[in-house]
C-alpha cells in the first residue's frame, strides 16, 4: 500500500506537468485574448497592459515563467477579476463548492445506492419502475430546469427558502443548491447500482449462498453488495471531482459564488491564469480521487493487484 | 497668485455654476422611513475592477458611484450635481476648466479630499504603469498631453492637469471640449487616494486596505457572490444619507435577478434586470414596480463596408429599410426598445438627430423601396444575395437575428445563414472585418453626440463596420475645433445613416428595472447613473 | 466460497465462448431471447416511431421549422398555446416557431447526437478499459494518467479551436462529443476487468496460450457488456445536453436548426408562462432515454454469458 502511494505520488508529478503543458498552450492558440472586449482598444493601451502581464514576451518565455511561479505555489493574478490573484479566488470559492458537493455526494450516494439496491431487488415490481421512472426523469431533468423549478416552488410561490445566496453555508442557502447538484447524481448511481446489483445477484456464487439457504438480508449485505459496488465506485471517482468543483449552473442561479462557474467563465473571458489554475486543481483531484478508487477496488475485490 | 488672475480674467467670460442644488437623499415631508436602511440592489455582474482608474465597464462603474465621488454626479434627467466640486469656472475656448473643492470632503480615513488627489487619479489614469483600458478616455477628453503620456512618449507629469492649491484643481485641454464637466461624472476621472495606492499596489481595492470619497465604503467582497458597503461617516454629506448598508448581488442573467426579486431577496434590479417573457405579466401585476426609461444606447447591425456586396450602398439601405423596427422592439426584445433610424439617439444631450428619411416613410414603402434598390444592384430570385449573420450567443441576440433575418428572407428573398460564437471569439472576428453582417451595440460613455458618431470615424478602433469616408471624418475633426458641434454632428449623422448606410441601427435601449415600492429615491437618467445615497427605504 | 461459484462461473463463462467460436448460434440465441423480452420490443418500437416522426412529423404540419408565425408573436403566452386550429399541435416557442415541427427536427440532431455519442463511448471506452485493466503494470498506469489529463483538460477551450481551425460543421460535434463521452466509461470498464483478470477462466486462457486481443474481446468485453450498457444509456442525456453546450459555444449546430437540449433550454425560463415549450422536447427526451433503458436491459439479459 505504501508502496502504492508512493508510486501515485510520483506519477502525479509528470501527469500534471503534461496538463499544465497541454492547457497552456491550447489557451494561448484560442482565438481572443483576456483583453479582447468591445471597446477595441487602441495599440497603445493594448501594449502597456500586455506588458503588465508579461504577454508581450515570447511564448515560451510565458510558459518557463508561469511553471517558475507555479512551483512557488503563485498562481498569478487573474485577468478578469484583476484586483484578485488566483490563489485568492480559489480559496474563496473552492470551501463553498465543497461544502455544497460534500452534501450532495453524500444524498447521492446515499439515496443513489438505496434506490439502485431496492430495485434490484424487487426486479420489475411496481417499486423497481418507480425508482426506475423517478432515476430517468432525474437523468433528463437538467440543472437549469431543476434550480429555476426549485426557486420557483420554494422561493417565489411559498417563500420558505431564499433564492440564493451562501450566508456562510446556512442549511436553508444549502437546500436548493444541494437538489440541483445531487438530482441527476442520484439518478445515475441508482441505475449503475440496479444494474450491477441484478447482474450480482444472477452471478452463482449468490445462487450457491441462497442453496445453501442463508438468510436474504445476510446473502445482499454479506456477499452481493460489495461487488456490486464496484461499477458504483468506478462512477464516483470522477463524479465526486465533479461534484465538489460545482457547477455553473448552481453558481449561477443561486448566486452562491462557487468555484463552479470559474471554469466556465474563465474560459469564456480567457481567462488564462484561471482556467489554469482550476485546470490545475481539477487535475489534482482527479489523481487523488482516482488513486482512492483504486485503493477501494482492493477493498472490494482483494484479489486485485495494484 | 499669478495663476489665480489668469483664473479671475476668464472666469468673467466663463460660465459659473454655483452649488445651487446639493442631492442627497430628499425624504418628502410625511413619509415614514424604515428602521432598517439597507438596499439589496443587483450588480450587473461581477466587475473587473473597482479601481476607479481601470474600471472599464457598467459593473465597476455602478459600485464606484457608491464608493467614490469625483468633480461631478448627475441627478434626475442627467442635471449635473456638484460633487467634490463646488463649482467650476471656464476660459472661452473651453480649454481651460477650473474646479473648486470643498472643504469637507474627506476620505474614509479621515484625510482630507485633495485637489492632489485629483492630479493623482488623473495622472493615474493615463500612466503606462497602471495599464487601464480607459485611459482612452482622457484622451478623448482633451486632456493635454494624454495621448502621448499613454504612448509612453512623454512624462506622466506633463499632463494638463495641476493643483492650484489644495483645493483648486485645474485641468488644460488640447482642443475645445465643452461637455468637459460632464465626462468627469465617469469614474475613471475620479480622485485616487495616494497614500493607499502606492502602499498596496494592486491590492488597494481590497477590503481591508481600501480608502474612499464617496457615500460609502467596502466592507466585504466575494466574487460571484456579493459585495457589502457600509456608510462612510466621513463623507461631507453623510448627515443627508439615508440607507446605511448597501448589497450588491453580481447577477447578469435577468431571470435569476427576476427570481431573486420576486422572492424578495432583491430590493432593485440592474438595469436590463426584466425578462421579456415576464413583462406583460409584470405591468399587469406590478406595474408600479417596473421602471421603463430610455437609455444612451443602440443596438444595431454593422455592415462590413469593405466586403462586396456590402461596399454597395444600395444593398446596405436595402437590408436596414427591409428591417421592421417596429416588429423588432414590440414583439421581438418587446420590453419598451425604441425604434431606431438614426445612430445617435435622440435622447442625447445637446443635440437632437433629425429624422432620416427612411424613418419617415411607412415600412410597406421602405420594403418596396429596399426591393428596387437590391434588383438595382443586381440581386433577384434567380440571382439571390446570400450571406452570414454573425451574432454572439445570446438569446436575446439570437432572437433578434432570427427576426431579421426571416423578415429580410420575406421582403427581399435574401438567404441568410446565421452564425452564432462565443463572446471572444465572436469580438475577434468581428474586429478582424471577418464577417459579412455583425451585431454591435453601444452604450455611451457620455451624455454627448461623439461618443457615438466618433465610432464610425475611419481612426476608431471602435469601427467594428469599416466604414471609410474622408468626409465624415473631416466633420468630426471639425467638431472638436467649434463650440456649438450640434450642426456637424447633424451633417455626420446625414453622412453615414441617410446617405451611406454604414450601419443599420436597429433600436434604443431602455433602462429595465424592477424596484420594490418602499424604494424611494430613484432617479433615472439615460446613463443610469443612480446613486444609492440619494436614495432611502420607506418604512413597509 | 468466492472461488467454488467463480470456477463454476469460469466452466459456464468458458463453455459459451466455445460454443461461440464453433457458429453463430450465439447472436441467434441472443436475438431469440432479445425479442421475447417485451419491454425491449416494446421500446424499440417507440424508438423506431420517434425516429421516424422526426423525419417525417415535420411533413404532417403546415409549418417549417424555419418559419415565424409573425400573427402569434404579439402574445405567445395566449397565441401561442397548442392548438389544432392554428396548425401549431404543440404550441409555439417565444418567436412564433412552430414547436412540434422543431421537436421533430431537433429531434433528428439529437438522436443521432445520443446514439453516436454513445456509440463512441461504448466502443473507445470498452476497449481503452479493457486494454489498460488487463494488460496492468506500466500500460495500465501510462493509460490512466492519460485519462486523468483529458478528465481534467479546459474542453472549451478545445471546442473553441475546433471551431476556428474547422470553421461551423455539424460533424465537428460529434469529434467534440467523442473526445469526452468515453473517459469515464473506459474508467468503470477498467475497474471491472481488474476484477475480471483474476478469474479462472481468463488465467485458463491466458494458460491455453490464447493471444491478449483475444483474450479481451472475447473474454473481458463480453463479461463487462452489463456494466457498459447501463452507463451506456446513462451517456445518452448527457450527450444530448451537452450537444446543446457545445452549440453554444458556436460549433454545432446553427439556428433556425434546433436540438432537444437547445430547445430544453429554450424552455425552461419560461416554464410557468408557456410550460409547452420545455414540456414537449423534455417529454420526447424522457420517453427516449425510457426506451433507451429498456432497450439496454433488454440487450444485456440477452447477451449475459452468464445468464443463460
Amino acid at each position: 500500500m505504501f508502496r502504492f502511494i508512493v508510486k501515485r505520488l510520483l506519477e502525479a508529478i509528470p501527469t500534471l506537468w503534461a496538463l499544465v503543458t497541454l492547457s497552456f498552450f491550447l489557451m494561448r492558440f484560442s482565438p481572443g485574448s483576456p483583453f479582447t472586449s468591445e471597446r477595441g482598444i487602441p495599440p497603445a493601451v493594448l501594449a502597456n497592459l500586455q506588458a503588465k502581464y508579461h504577454m508581450n514576451e515570447p511564448l515560451m518565455n510565458q510558459y518557463f515563467h508561469y511553471l517558475w511561479d507555479l512551483l512557488h505555489g503563485n498562481l498569478g493574478y487573474s485577468f478578469r477579476f484583476s484586483d484578485y490573484t488566483i490563489n485568492q479566488l480559489i480559496a474563496q470559492s473552492f470551501p463553498i463548492s465543497a461544502e455544497i458537493g460534500f452534501w450532495s455526494f453524500l444524498v447521492a450516494i446515499s439515496l443513489g445506492v438505496l434506490c439502485g439496491v431496492f430495485a434490484a431487488l424487487r426486479q420489475n415490481s411496481l417499486l423497481d419502475y418507480g425508482v426506475m421512472t423517478f432515476a430517468n426523469i432525474g437523468m433528463v431533468l437538467p440543472n437549469f430546469v431543476i434550480a429555476p423549478l426549485c426557486i420557483l416552488f420554494f422561493s417565489i410561490k411559498h417563500h420558505w427558502l431564499p433564492a440564493g445566496g451562501w450566508n456562510g453555508g446556512a442549511w436553508q442557502y444549502l437546500i436548493m443548491p444541494v437538489i440541483a447538484m445531487s438530482t441527476s447524481y442520484i439518478a445515475q448511481i441508482a441505475r449503475i447500482t440496479r444494474g450491477s446489483m441484478i447482474e450480482t445477484m444472477h452471478s452463482n456464487f449468490i445462487r450457491t449462498a441462497r442453496a445453501k439457504g442463508l438468510p436474504k438480508a445476510r446473502i445482499i449485505i454479506r456477499h452481493a453488495l460489495r461487488p456490486a459496488m464496484l461499477p458504483v465506485v468506478s462512477y464516483l471517482g470522477p463524479a465526486f471531482v465533479g461534484i465538489v468543483t460545482g457547477s455553473v449552473v448552481v453558481d449561477q442561479f443561486f448566486g452562491t459564488g462557487g468555484i463552479g462557474q470559474n471554469f466556465v467563465n474563465g474560459a469564456l473571458n480567457r481567462d488564462y491564469s484561471l482556467v489554469m489554475g482550476v485546470t490545475i486543481l481539477i487535475g489534482t483531484l482527479t489523481i487523488l480521487f482516482n488513486a482512492i478508487v483504486d485503493i477501494l477496488y482492493v477493498f472490494i475485490d482483494p484479489k486485485i493487484r495494484l | 497668485m499669478k495663476k489665480t488672475k489668469t483664473l479671475i480674467a476668464s472666469a468673467i467670460l466663463a460660465a459659473s455654476f454655483g452649488a445651487m442644488q446639493v442631492y442627497a437623499a430628499n425624504v418628502p415631508a410625511g413619509v415614514q422611513l424604515a428602521k432598517d436602511q439597507v438596499l439589496v440592489k443587483g450588480g450587473e455582474g461581477e466587475p473587473q475592477t473597482i479601481d476607479p482608474q481601470k474600471v472599464s465597464g457598467t459593473p465597476g462603474s455602478l459600485r464606484d458611484r457608491d464608493l467614490f465621488e469625483g468633480l461631478y454626479s448627475e441627478g434626475k434627467d442627467g442635471v449635473l450635481v456638484p460633487g467634490v466640486a463646488e463649482s467650476y469656472t471656464v476660459n472661452k475656448d473651453h480649454t481651460v476648466y477650473t474646479f473648486k473643492l470643498r472643504h469637507d470632503a474627506k476620505w474614509s480615513d479621515g484625510s482630507p479630499v485633495t485637489a492632489e488627489d485629483f492630479v493623482f487619479g488623473f495622472q493615474r489614469l493615463v500612466d503606462p504603469k497602471t495599464a487601464s483600458t480607459y485611459s482612452y478616455y482622457a484622451a478623448l477628453a482633451g486632456i493635454k498631453n494624454a495621448q502621448n503620456i499613454i504612448d509612453g512618449k512623454d512624462k506622466v507629469s506633463s499632463l494638463g492637469v495641476k493643483a492650484l492649491d489644495a483645493h483648486t484643481f485645474q485641468v488644460t485641454l488640447d482642443h475645445s471640449v465643452p461637455y468637459f464637466v460632464k465626462m468627469t461624472v465617469n469614474a475613471s476621472l475620479f480622485p485616487a487616494p495616494k497614500k493607499v495606492v502606492e502602499k498596496w499596489g494592486d491590492a488597494w481595492t481590497k477590503p481591508e486596505h481600501i480608502v474612499s470619497n464617496g457615500a460609502y465604503k467596502l466592507k466585504s467582497w466575494v466574487v460571484n457572490q456579493k459585495m457589502v458597503f457600509v456608510r462612510n461617516h466621513d463623507y461631507w454629506n453623510d448627515k443627508k444619507t439615508v440607507i446605511n448598508k448597501v448589497i450588491v448581488l453580481p447577477i447578469i442573467d435577468p431571470s435569476v435577478e427576476y427570481n431573486r426579486y420576486m422572492a424578495g431577496d432583491l430590493d432593485m434590479t440592474s438595469n436590463q434586470g426584466i425578462p421579456t417573457n415576464r413583462y406583460h405579466e409584470l405591468l399587469k401585476t406590478v406595474p408600479n414596480q417596473v421602471k421603463v426609461t430610455p437609455a444612451l444606447a443602440v443596438y444595431y447591425y454593422d455592415f462590413n463596408n469593405q466586403k462586396p456586396p456590402f461596399n454597395d450602398v444600395r444593398v446596405r439601405k436595402a437590408l436596414s429599410y427591409a428591417i421592421d423596427r417596429n416588429i423588432i422592439t414590440k414583439y421581438v426584445t418587446g420590453t419598451g426598445e425604441i425604434p431606431a433610424y438614426s445612430f445617435t439617439p435622440p435622447d442625447v444631450a445637446g443635440f437632437k438627430a433629425k429624422e432620416p428619411q427612411y424613418e419617415k416613410w411607412t415600412q410597406a414603402e421602405r420594403n418596396k423601396k429596399a426591393q428596387e434598390l437590391l434588383k438595382a444592384a443586381g440581386f433577384d430570385k434567380s440571382h439571390p444575395l446570400n450571406f452570414t449573420l454573425l451574432y454572439n450567443t445570446n438569446e436575446n441576440h439570437k432572437k433578434i437575428a432570427i427576426a431579421i433575418s426571416a423578415m429580410w428572407k420575406k421582403t427581399l428573398g435574401v438567404n441568410v445563414t446565421l452564425d452564432n460564437q462565443e463572446w471572444k471569439t465572436f469580438l475577434n472576428t468581428r474586429q478582424l472585418g471577418n464577417y459579412q453582417v455583425a451585431r454591435d451595440g453601444w452604450f455611451g460613455d457620455y451624455n454627448e453626440a461623439s461618443t457615438f458618431l466618433s465610432l464610425l470615424d475611419s481612426n476608431s478602433s471602435q469601427n467594428n463596420a469599416k466604414y471609410k469616408n474622408p468626409a465624415f471624418d473631416k466633420l468630426m475633426d471639425e467638431t472638436a475645433k467649434v463650440n456649438n458641434p450640434a450642426p456637424y454632428y447633424q451633417k455626420a449623422e446625414d453622412l453615414a445613416i441617410d446617405q451611406d448606410m454604414a450601419v443599420a441601427p436597429i433600436y434604443q435601449y431602455v433602462t429595465k428595472r424592477l424596484l420594490k415600492p418602499y424604494v424611494g429615491g430613484y432617479m433615472p437618467n439615460l446613463e443610469d447613473n443612480i446613486y444609492t445615497r440619494d436614495m432611502y427605504i420607506i418604512k413597509h | 466460497m468466492m472461488t467454488s461459484k467463480e470456477k463454476v462461473a469460469a466452466v459456464e463463462k468458458f463453455a459459451g465462448q466455445v460454443v461461440e467460436v464453433e457458429g453463430r448460434s450465439l447472436w441467434q440465441d441472443a436475438r431469440r431471447r432479445f425479442f421475447t423480452n417485451k419491454a425491449a420490443v416494446v421500446s424499440l418500437i417507440i424508438l423506431a416511431i420517434i425516429a421516424a416522426l422526426s423525419i417525417f412529423g415535420p411533413l404532417l404540419s403546415p409549418w417549417n421549422y424555419a418559419d415565424i408565425d409573425w400573427s402569434a408573436l404579439s402574445d405567445i403566452s395566449t397565441l401561442g398555446r397548442p392548438s389544432i386550429a392554428n396548425g401549431h399541435y404543440f404550441g409555439t416557442d417565444p418567436l412564433g416557431r412552430d414547436i412540434f415541427v422543431r421537436t421533430m427536427q431537433g429531434g433528428q440532431i439529437s438522436l443521432m447526437v445520443g446514439i453516436l455519442g454513445s456509440f463512441v463511448a461504448v466502443v473507445i471506452g470498452t476497449l481503452y478499459g479493457a486494454t489498460s485493466g488487463y494488460l496492468g503494470g506500466k500500460v495500465d498506469s501510462v493509460m490512466m494518467r492519460f485519462l486523468e489529463i483529458l478528465n481534467s483538460f479546459p474542453f472549451m477551450f478545445f471546442v473553441i479551436i475546433l471551431m476556428t481551425v474547422f470553421g461551423r460543421n455539424i460533424l465537428l460535434i460529434f469529434v467534440a462529443i467523442g473526445a469526452v463521452s468515453w473517459l469515464d466509461m473506459a474508467r468503470i470498464v477498467r475497474g471491472q476487468t481488474l476484477s475480471l483478470k483474476n478469474k479462472e477462466y481468463i488465467e485458463a486462457a491466458y494458460a491455453c496460450g490464447v493471444s491478449t486481443p483475444k483474450i479481451i474481446s472475447r473474454h473481458i468485453v463480453p463479461n463487462v457488456l452489463g456494466v457498459v450498457i447501463v452507463y451506456a444509456t446513462l451517456l445518452v442525456p448527457n450527450m444530448i445536453l451537452l450537444e446543446s453546450f457545445i452549440s453554444f459555444l458556436g460549433l454545432g449546430v446553427q439556428e433556425p436548426m434546433t436540438s432537444w437540449g437547445a430547445l430544453i433550454s429554450e424552455g425552461a425560463p419560461n416554464m410557468d408562462v408557456a410550460v409547452w415549450q420545455l414540456a414537449w422536447p423534455l417529454g420526447f427526451l424522457v420517453v427516449t432515454l425510457f426506451c433507451f433503458n429498456f432497450l439496454g436491459d433488454g440487450l444485456r439479459d440477452a447477451l449475459d454469458p452468464k445468464d443463460r
